[in-house]
């Protein structure tokens, strides 16, 4: 077991498969970063599908992109740019919502968009070395040390503010209003879940680049949703499933050539659709067969 | 010169909702500390509105509300006012147990982490002992029936040990006999000195533990001792064109003083 490296080779392929990547110090960096990415999307996506908001989380997803463009012009850091841009943007959303008899997803699908093709515009416009294609689909193989140490900051900000406030999020999430009730500051909890939002997203963009960042802060929390009742055992089973996707997808993307974030998501999906099917209790599967004993209970829409 | 007296005070409240459907006008009423007031009137007549302004979820463009003398935003912050919702106003599907949901009517009692310590063990334990849910409380809350459900929120409220407590329909889709569970529980939260706004559709029942009634269609219509309230005249004026055979009964016998047997 504890073989040396010279002994590599006479190791079973499998060993070898994982072993070998490491070898390069880019894959190593890239490893770590996904699984830290997949824990902090993993742990905010709980409370974005409770919330409602996935739809909320490809708004800012995308506004981000003049964010990114513009940082990268003035040479600010990445991170700040998209925060901001993605940041404002919910702030838009709300108070355009406010203002207008529009329902919250036409205002969503106007203002999200509208940044986003503003960034397209940008990006073409404002000479930048800015590669579009890394910020649109990531780029975690060729992640560089600045950018390792912005998506950890940003990361860490996320995870300490949910920590703190994990049980009034949850109870924002639940109940606003019994929330409001017992004196907690409600429109500062709004504000306060939409800034990690935007935090989150700025942590996976170069992971998984501004497409495919959805996916991470949605199917985690969803597959975990199907497979159990506890709110706890949803946060360990969203982040276990994140985390083996990013890395899984990592070492798939090396071996077999293939887009990190891509790779990644499909695994994610993948499990989604393995929970939908065989959950113990609300798997289709397992609907099927209750509804034919008698007194079963399930979770009615 | 109500607003450093005790009880709920609705001062000209009107609200319109953002379709620009006015479902409050010049409402104002009165809610007498230590006494169970019901909130009656038609679907739609406001009563959830009514309750949702006392409760600080949305904004009159007009009017005032104190809670014992206080504004909203200071009862809330001194843990007064406890609210049991609608049943349709909840995610039953939420992950949270019943013991979770009790637990969150003690949170403004705990520091900012929500770590719960004996006190709230035990007031939680008390409340779900109380309303008979002490076997349900590792329940998800959407495994419940209609009645637990409405039992497992009133614990809640009753964890939160505040002086207000508004029911919103509790007595909806339940039996009789989780009716006068909760009836019961109720006058005896009264009598330990909780000022309680019940609304219900329920007519027939007010008489036998409503101290007071407030008649709610758009606007207070009448407000006062059961007995004086609850009239043909003010129902027919409340309910308007609605045949009322069957409530004129009940609401002649009611107005004649007798005092509920409760009393
Ligand atoms: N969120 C809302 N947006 C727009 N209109 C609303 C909203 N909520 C309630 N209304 C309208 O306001 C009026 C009062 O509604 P409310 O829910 O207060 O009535 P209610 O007395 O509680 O009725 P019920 O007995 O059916 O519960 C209704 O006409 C309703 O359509
Ligand atoms: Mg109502």
């Amino acid at each position: 077991m504890n073989s040396p490296m010279a002994q590599l080779p006479l190791l079973d392929p499998m060993v070898q498969w994982l072993l070998e990547p490491l070898q390069a110090g880019f894959m190593v960096k890239a490893l770590w970063v996904s699984a830290f990415v997949g824990t902090v999307c993993a742990v905010l996506s709980c409370y974005i599908t409770l919330k409602g908001w996935s739809l909320m989380g490809d708004a800012v997803s995308h506004a981000v992109v003049p964010g990114v463009v513009v940082a990268y012009a003035l040479g600010l850091p990445f991170a700040l740019g998209a925060f901001v841009f993605g940041f404002g943007a919910t702030v838009i959303i709300g108070y355009v919502k406010s203002q207008t008899r529009l329902k919250e997803d036409a205002v969503i699908g106007v203002i999200f968009t509208g940044f986003f093709a503003f960034g397209l515009v940008l990006a073409t416009k404002i000479p930048s070395n800015v590669d579009l294609f890394h910020i649109l689909f990531g780029n975690v193989l060729g992640i560089s040390p600045s950018d390792i140490i912005q998506t950890l900051i940003a990361g860490t900000t996320t995870l300490v503010v949910i920590l703190l406030r994990r049980k009034d999020l949850l109870l924002f999430c639940f109940d606003p209003n019994h929330a409001k009730a017992i004196g907690l500051n409600t429109q500062l909890m709004y504000y306060t879940l939409l800034s990690v939002l935007a935090l989150t997203i700025v942590t996976a963009l170069q992971t998984a680049g501004i497409v495919l960042v959805v996916a991470m802060l949605v199917t985690p929390g969803a597959t975990a949703y199907l497979l159990t009742d506890r709110f706890d055992h949803m946060l360990a089973i969203s982040v276990a499933t994140s985390v083996v996707s990013c890395i899984l997808g990592t070492y798939l993307s090396y071996h077999l050539d293939m887009p990190t974030g891509g790779t990644i998501v499909v695994l994610m999906t993948i499990l989604f659709a393995v929970a939908m099917i065989f959950a113990p209790k609300y798997g289709i599967l397992s609907q099927k067969l209750n509804r034919h004993l008698p007194g079963a209970e399930t979770r009615s829409t | 010169m109500r607003s450093d007296t005790f009880g709920i005070t609705v001062e000209n409240i009107s609200v319109t909702y953002s379709n620009a459907h006015l479902a409050l006008y010049n409402a104002s009423c009165y809610v007498q500390p230590g006494t169970i007031t019901g909130l009656v009137g038609p679907n739609g007549g406001g009563k959830s509105t009514l309750f949702k302004t006392i409760m600080g979820f949305i904004s009159p463009n007009q009017g005032r509300v104190h809670i014992d003398g206080l504004s909203i935003k200071m009862a809330q912050k001194r843990q007064l006012m406890a609210y049991v919702p609608q049943a349709d106003d909840v995610d039953w599907n939420f992950p949270v147990s019943v013991g979770d949901v009790v637990m969150m009517g003690r949170y403004g009692y705990m520091n900012m982490l929500r770590i719960p310590g004996r006190e709230d063990r035990k007031q939680v334990a008390e409340s779900l002992d109380r309303v008979g849910m002490a076997d349900f409380r590792h329940r998800q809350i959407g495994e419940l029936s209609g009645g637990q459900k409405k039992r497992a929120f009133l614990a809640r409220a009753m964890a939160q040990n505040s002086r207000v407590i508004l029911l919103d329909e509790p007595f909806t889709g339940v039996d009789v006999k989780t009716e006068k569970r909760i009836v019961n529980l109720l006058l005896q939260l009264r009598d330990e000195g909780h000022t309680i706004l019940v609304s219900t559709h329920d007519l027939a029942s007010i008489s036998t533990f409503c101290d007071r009634t407030v008649l709610l269609n758009r606007t207070v219509l009448a407000e006062g001792q059961t007995a004086d309230t609850f009239t043909d005249e003010n129902l027919s004026m409340t309910f308007g064109g609605m045949p009322l055979k069957g409530l004129s009964s009940h609401a002649s016998t009611l107005s004649s003083p007798v005092k509920p047997s409760y009393e």
